[in-house]
């Protein structure tokens, strides 16, 4: 099983139905996967705080859902976090595909990457960083299950060395 | 404010409080009702509170993506987004997302006074150039509508808000500042909207 496999699986055993993204190389599989199962619903956002609000409604309405974006997306959503999710007490699932390290070119995207845990430790937000196929699926579960279960949001961040990172971007290193 | 001219039609300037208020009247059937940040929900909440209302006190220009995920979630009761203006403008890509998944159970209103009003009454765009109905209607939202006037607008929400969506109306509004102060509380508010939609803990601590 694919690394995005096992996670749509892990997602599919929480109850968790309602896919709201930006696209991203990375995130491709994780994208393509749940649009090819009817279990999943996905709704591609035009930004990534809108997505954000999307699966605070969607929870409000019992209906359980994960927001996947790319460092540069976890840039727009400080508000939403910080006026949304964090005080209304609200369980998101976000998933951060992560860029900026390990075999960046655009030196943009290694700024903006630097924001993401600052902003996430300022929130008091739990985060994991996935780095390995064979402990992600326990991560996975038990923190979604905590989320729920506590009312608190939780953060996947992707690494390249769970991914394999984005290979158009490694094309471009010298 | 003088009347504006829209598809060749006269609207009329028109008052958010009221508006809200024959709005909530209409509501017979449990709908969720999502209130923007700042005087839409201060009106939402001074019309009298309702279980299905939810106050934002934040993230700005949200509203209709919290609408559209409370649909997505109960797609057999009608929900509706109470949005401003200057918080629309924000957010206008959701206008291109709610078009295409087409939600039928969503409808948007507008209350649009062409200014900032909270913020000490600065233009935005909709005071000139904006037309926020024909945005929706290129957004796929193609039942949008401008309200001409008051017995339009109740005629326009005197409909299930379970079918025919998505659709906008956009109304011209004053700009006398919202009537109410929404409660600052944003755990029980989300709390006691979930209980209204069905879907929050329950517990003795509840009676």
């Amino acid at each position: 099983m694919t690394w995005a496999d096992s996670f749509l699986h892990t997602l599919k055993a929480n109850d968790v139905r309602l896919i709201s993204y930006v696209p991203d190389n990375v995130l491709t599989p994780l994208i393509a996967g749940a649009a090819a199962d009817n279990y999943f619903i996905s709704v591609g956002a035009t930004r990534e705080d809108e997505a954000v609000g999307t699966v605070a409604g969607a929870y409000m309405g019992g209906l359980r859902g994960v927001v996947l974006m790319q460092t540069s997306g976890f840039a727009l959503i400080a508000n939403a976090l910080a006026s949304l999710i964090v005080p209304y007490q609200i369980p998101a699932i976000l998933v951060v595909s992560e860029r900026g390290t390990l075999g960046e070119f655009n030196v943009g995207q290694v700024m903006v990457s630097r924001t993401m845990r600052p902003t996430l430790d300022a929130l008091a937000m739990t985060h994991h960083t996935l780095t390995d196929e064979a402990t992600m699926p326990l991560i996975v579960d038990k923190s979604i299950k905590q989320a729920f279960t506590t009312q608190s949001p939780v953060v996947f961040i992707l690494s390249p060395l769970l991914t394999g990172g984005n290979p158009l971007a490694a094309a471009r290193l010298k | 404010m003088a009347a504006p001219t829209i598809d060749a039609v006269e609207v009329k300037v028109l008052s958010r409080a009221d508006l809200t208020k024959r709005l909530v009247a209409k509501l017979t059937r449990d709908e969720a009702v999502v209130g923007g940040i700042g005087n839409t929900n201060f009106d939402l909440y001074a019309a009298g509170h309702r279980p299905q209302n939810f106050y934002m006190l934040g993230s700005m220009g949200l509203a209709c993506p919290i609408a559209l995920g409370v649909a997505l979630a109960q797609p057999e009761r009608g929900v509706i987004a109470l949005e401003g203006d200057g918080s629309i403008l924000m957010a206008l890509g959701c206008l291109a997302t709610i078009g295409m998944v087409k939600p039928r159970n969503l409808t948007i209103i507008i209350m649009d006074n062409g200014i900032y009003q909270i913020t000490g009454k600065q233009a935005a765009a909709t005071a000139g150039s904006t037309d926020i109905v024909a945005i929706a209607r290129g957004a796929g939202i193609s039942a949008s509508q401008w309200v001409r006037d008051e017995n339009h607008f109740e005629t326009l929400i005197a409909r299930r808000f379970d079918a025919g969506g998505p659709v906008l109306f956009a109304a011209k509004i004053d700009d006398k500042p919202g009537i109410g102060q929404t409660v600052r509380d944003p755990p029980l508010i989300r709390h006691r909207f979930m209980r209204g939609l069905g879907t929050g803990r329950t517990s003795a601590l509840d009676e």
